[in-house]
């Protein structure tokens, strides 16, 4: 770990403005990802600003039609909600299977978002319920704000300040865990709207990405058996020492049915 | 004597209340006055040309003390790391033995190998001075693997090493062996590989060094299993220190399994750099160097066949393997896969010839040594493999060609055509206990049920034995050992009648603490709570070997048992003095010194006493004091061993294996602590399972970088992975070991991984899947089972 200046804003444009001033600044939430890669000098930030004293970036809200998760609640604080274990079954179910529970604990869904990770879990679950990632400046929709591996449609010095959830008829989270790291070697989030159905896929890829073919076959017919048969193609998907691209897309079949297995009960 | 706790009971282990209240006095937790930080620069480089290192830039860094390299250990003409083996081939020329430096000179040969040590005043500022730090390299091809290795064209690590090779050794009666195939009723063959593992123990490697100018001596505190080996091969043959100028203390340390019983070149190095800096040092290392510089273990790749008679006897046994010793040889590189391997080749059976060839090879990868169990689960995953192909393939179940095979009780000690006589065992009725405890008999309802889930079920079996307790020394030396492998131990007993023990293994996990005090209660009749041992410490402790090899109880404590032996023959002759009696008279029972037949009695307490205020004692003929020592070399290795049954759930839509039940019955010997013997069996057994279903060190052949360098990366076995283990013990006592103990700190490692592959390949025969290779991840069942084109994709 290299020496770095530490701020604590208590207003997000003092956050903002610290961001953009201070060359080479990093915001820093639960710091789950980012203090490892400090630790091993794979990160070298001239400062960081801690996210956690600012007001109003922790809680969830409900106004009927959306729930509201303040970009710094943690994991497990997602994973316990009634709220969200009744709007959003889903989601919680994703949030109880991130690390482990001291990762659940200071881990952050704002943190995880930015991220954007290619095999987290919580990109699964924005993308595949169409959230809407709001941030100090502006709204921006789940579908243009995941840019591929590690990359996202956040601007210098825009802060996360929450994710809106639209509340679907059903959805759910299956998960294949990479058996060392437990990130997901696969994950798919299934949602089901009145208008439609949504599936994302976290882990197989270089970023999270929506399944035209299988929210085609689920909107027709929401059941385990509409996408026992689709099969992904392996272009573009991750090949590592842990899983083959074709062993990953055959898995994305098989969570995707296991997702709406889990969606419908 | 009140609270005696003897052989026998399971007493809370005495070590847990400091380990258990953050008490406990590891490495890293040492400060010294004027303490400084080293941190090693490793090459990034799989193998490269060392053209030259510009030093300047880093002894710019601030805070930067020196920064050391190849050519100052060179200038200093000290030596590099010896090896504490030497093989020789058939015709009986020695192995090849290329200098291992203490710092890289010339080339790299593996990414961890040591360029250079950065001393600073804080480890912040030796991590940068270290990233400054200019090194030339020229890179040049890798070779990772041992099949690659050998082959002609294949980059070459040594000038004066052809195709890589160490030693190509051999053991056993070749021309048997081939005259048995020509008359072999059916002959099956087996190609494997026994992947490459990382020990991490949970405590990385660390090291302090200090140097008193005061006193000439040096002060090394070490992570290690064995501080008086550390002392003798770094003293005497690296850094030219005298031994009683040299101190080695290896205090609490985290966690071993093999990764701490070498001598490392870190050692050496801090060592020495601590007299030239004049300030003691701290090393300690990260869980990411431990990835490239803890030695890794097994890495085999084997060819086998089995020749059998029309019954399914065994008639002979022929195993061809190539084992990787990395890019050095170290400590105990080349007698692992040799020595500790081929004889055990027999396993529990009569097979009447064994041949068996190793070639040793060096590759541009981290050195290869022991890691728990350390040549015997490689051997016995060969075998245990190899047994159920050939069942298999001639149509007899499983256990029955095991029982035809099986050595019988009654004909103990049996000799094996390859080196080794088994003293005692009952391999039969470990198998017979197993098959209850494992309820084998009503698997079938099981796998129905497993199958009505969608799920295959499988069974494994494992019968195993190996040889532990290292060793003796005259077989071992014959064997090319360069060291003896006795162990000694101190009895001391204080003016009151409390125990101070010292002892040369070293306790870290296996509950010695505890185990040892129990001896000495039991033998001394002293409360459990008044024995004390210490370990770990060459100014405390007069000599040892150190832990390794499961030899702890069986070599360290007859040792302990002798000098016990000699504290209360002594005792005797006091007693006889203050009780006017013959010293034959005198019974030592229950902590008391009494005439035979009478009721004049004299307490261990007063006996002490008395030892030590020789008022009333016979100083003509016998010295005061009451403190004895012996050193104990044993007769044979002790072969424990038994019967291990994995029952497994394989998830063909994805490849998961589960395993959901694990039975072992093994025979230990005399069991101590029945407490810590069965978490002996359960965590050896954990580590078998993560061989065989998780862990794999995966390097880039070309580059050699290690793709597994991280927990991220290489799967360690969790809770989570493991069912509830049935475990128990059916023990036969050694015959030559004090008190019929056999060692129980690696049967675990080296029953379970033939056990879970024979459960999965068996949860998956119907597919006509005949083998799978280690680990059995998710991915790698997938593949196996599309090959077999069933229509097992998600329907």
């Amino acid at each position: 770990m290299k020496p770095f200046a530490y701020h604590q804003p208590a207003q997000i444009p003092d956050a903002a403005k610290l961001l953009t001033s201070i060359e080479d600044s990093k915001l820093v939430a639960g710091g789950m990802t980012l203090i490892p890669t400090i630790k091993q000098r794979l990160a070298n930030p001239a400062a960081l600003i801690d996210l956690s004293k600012l007001g109003n970036l922790k809680g969830i809200t409900d106004d009927g039609a959306t729930i509201t998760i303040g970009a710094m609640t943690p994991h497990a604080v997602v994973a316990a909600s009634p709220l969200v274990r009744t709007k959003l079954p889903g989601l919680s179910a994703l949030a109880s299977m991130i690390g482990d529970p001291a990762v659940r604990s200071r881990g952050t869904i704002g943190g995880s978002v930015a991220n954007n990770d290619p095999a987290a879990d919580y990109p699964a679950g924005v993308l595949g319920l169409g959230a809407t990632i709001v941030t100090s400046t502006r709204e921006i929709a789940s579908g243009k704000f995941f840019l591929g591996l590690f990359e996202t449609a956040l601007e210098p010095g825009e802060i996360i300040t929450a994710i809106r959830f639209p509340v679907p008829l059903k959805a759910g989270y299956a998960k294949f865990k990479a058996p060392a790291s437990r990130y997901a070697l696969v994950g798919v989030f299934v949602a089901k709207f009145a208008d439609g159905v949504r599936v994302a896929v976290t882990g197989a890829g270089p970023g999270v990405f929506r399944v035209p073919p299988m929210e085609a076959a689920l909107s027709e017919n929401f059941d385990p058996t509409a996408v026992a048969a689709i099969k992904i193609d392996t272009d573009g998907l991750t090949s590592d020492i842990h899983a083959e691209a074709d062993y990953r897309a055959h898995l994305v079949t098989v969570m995707a049915k296991r997702a709406v297995e889990a969606a419908l009960s | 004597m009140s609270n005696v706790i003897g052989i026998g009971a399971s007493p809370k282990r005495k070590e847990d209340q400091r380990f258990l209240t953050g008490r406990g006095n590891y490495v890293s937790d040492i400060k010294r006055p004027g303490l400084t930080a080293g941190v090693f620069v490793r090459s990034p480089h799989g193998h490269a040309i060392l053209r030259g290192i510009d030093k300047s830039a880093a002894l710019a860094s601030p805070g930067v003390i020196a920064v050391l390299t190849g050519d100052d250990v060179k200038a200093d003409g000290l030596g590099g790391l010896p090896c504490g083996w030497g093989i020789s081939d058939a015709k009986g020329v020695p192995m090849k033995e290329p200098p291992f430096p203490m710092l890289a000179q010339g080339k790299v040969r593996f990414v961890g190998d040591m360029v250079a040590f950065v001393i600073a005043e804080t480890p912040e500022q030796a991590d940068t001075a270290a990233e400054l730090l200019a090194v030339d390299y020229e890179v040049l091809p890798s070779v990772v693997g041992v099949l690659e290795a050998v082959r002609p064209g294949a980059p070459q690590l040594f000038d004066d090493v052809p195709n890589n090779i160490c030693c190509d050794w051999e053991l056993g009666d070749k021309a048997a062996v081939e005259a048995a195939f020509k008359k072999a009723a059916h002959v099956a063959k087996l190609s494997l590989v026994n992947n490459r593992l990382i020990g991490n123990p949970m405590e990385p490697r660390a090291a302090i060094a200090e140097y008193e100018p005061g006193t000439d001596r040096f002060t090394l505190w070490t992570t290690s299993q064995f501080p008086h080996v550390v002392r003798f091969l770094m003293g005497a043959l690296v850094l030219n220190i005298p031994q009683h100028k040299l101190r080695v203390v290896a205090p609490d340390v985290g966690g071993g399994f093999g990764v701490k019983q070498f001598h490392y070149g870190e050692e050496a190095v801090i060592t020495w750099a601590a007299k030239r800096v004049k300030r003691p040092i701290k090393w300690v290392a990260s869980r990411s160097e431990g990835y490239v510089s803890d030695r890794h273990g097994r890495d085999h790749v084997t060819e086998a066949e089995l020749a059998l008679d029309e019954t399914g006897k065994f008639l002979a046994f022929r195993v061809n393997t190539l084992a990787n010793m990395g890019g050095y040889l170290s400590t105990f590189g080349p007698n692992i896969p040799t020595n500790l391997y081929a004889p055990l080749l027999g396993g529990v059976y009569t097979t009447p010839a064994i041949y068996c060839n190793v070639k040793v090879v060096f590759t541009n990868t981290v050195p290869v040594d022991a890691y728990r169990g350390a040549g015997r689960p490689e051997a016995t995953f060969v075998l245990e493999r190899m047994v159920d192909v050939a069942a298999s393939e001639m149509g007899i179940d499983r256990v029955e060609i095991r029982r035809r095979n099986m050595i019988p009780k009654e004909a103990y000690p049996y000799q094996t055509p390859v080196l080794v006589q088994y003293d005692s065992g009952d391999p039969m009725g470990c198998l017979d206990g197993a098959l209850v405890a494992a309820d084998v008999k009503n698997f079938g309802i099981r796998k129905a049920a497993s199958a009505s889930k969608g799920k295959f079920r499988g069974l494994g079996y494992s019968t195993y034995v190996e040889a532990c307790g290292l060793a003796p020394s005259r077989f071992a030396g014959r064997l090319g050992a360069r060291g003896g492998l006795y162990e000694s131990a101190t009895v001391r007993v204080h003016p009151t009648g409390q125990v101070t023990v010292m002892i040369g293994t070293h306790n870290h996990g296996q509950g010695h603490e505890t185990t040892f005090a129990q001896i000495v209660s039991e033998k001394l009749g002293v409360a459990f709570e008044n024995v004390d041992i210490v370990f770990g410490d060459t100014d405390r402790v007069q000599f040892g070997m150190g832990t390794y090899g499961s030899r702890s109880l069986v070599v360290g404590g007859a040792a302990l048992s002798k000098a016990t032996d000699k504290v209360i023959a002594k005792g005797k002759k006091i007693a006889a003095h203050l009780l006017e009696a013959a010293e034959v008279d005198i019974q030592f029972e229950a902590g008391k010194f009494a005439v035979a037949g009478t009721d004049r009695v004299k307490s261990f307490e007063e006996i002490a006493g008395a030892a030590y205020v020789p008022h009333n004692y016979p100083l003509e003929v016998l010295e005061p004091g009451l403190e004895e020592q012996a050193y104990y070399d044993p007769v044979n290795f002790t072969y424990p061993g038994g019967c291990h049954i994995a029952e497994v759930e394989v998830d063909p839509e994805t490849g998961t294996v589960t395993l959901v039940n694990y039975t072992a019955v093994d025979d230990v010997g005399t069991v101590i602590n029945p407490m810590i013997v069965e978490g002996q069996l359960h965590g050896g057994i954990v580590q078998g399972v993560g061989q065989a279903l998780f862990e794999n060190a995966v390097y880039d052949e070309g580059s050699g970088q290690l793709l597994s360098g991280s927990l991220m990366d290489y799967c360690m076995p969790r809770a989570d992975h493991m069912p509830m283990m049935k475990v128990a013990t059916h023990s036969t006592l050694c015959t030559h070991t004090p008190m019929g103990v056999k060692g129980c700190g690696e049967v675990g490692t080296i029953g379970s991984p033939a056990a879970v592959i024979n459960a999965v390949v068996d949860a998956l025969s119907h597919l006509g899947v005949t083998h799978v290779d280690m680990p059995a991840t998710p991915n790698r069942i997938w593949r196996l089972l599309q090959n077999a084109s069933l229509p097992v994709a998600a329907e």
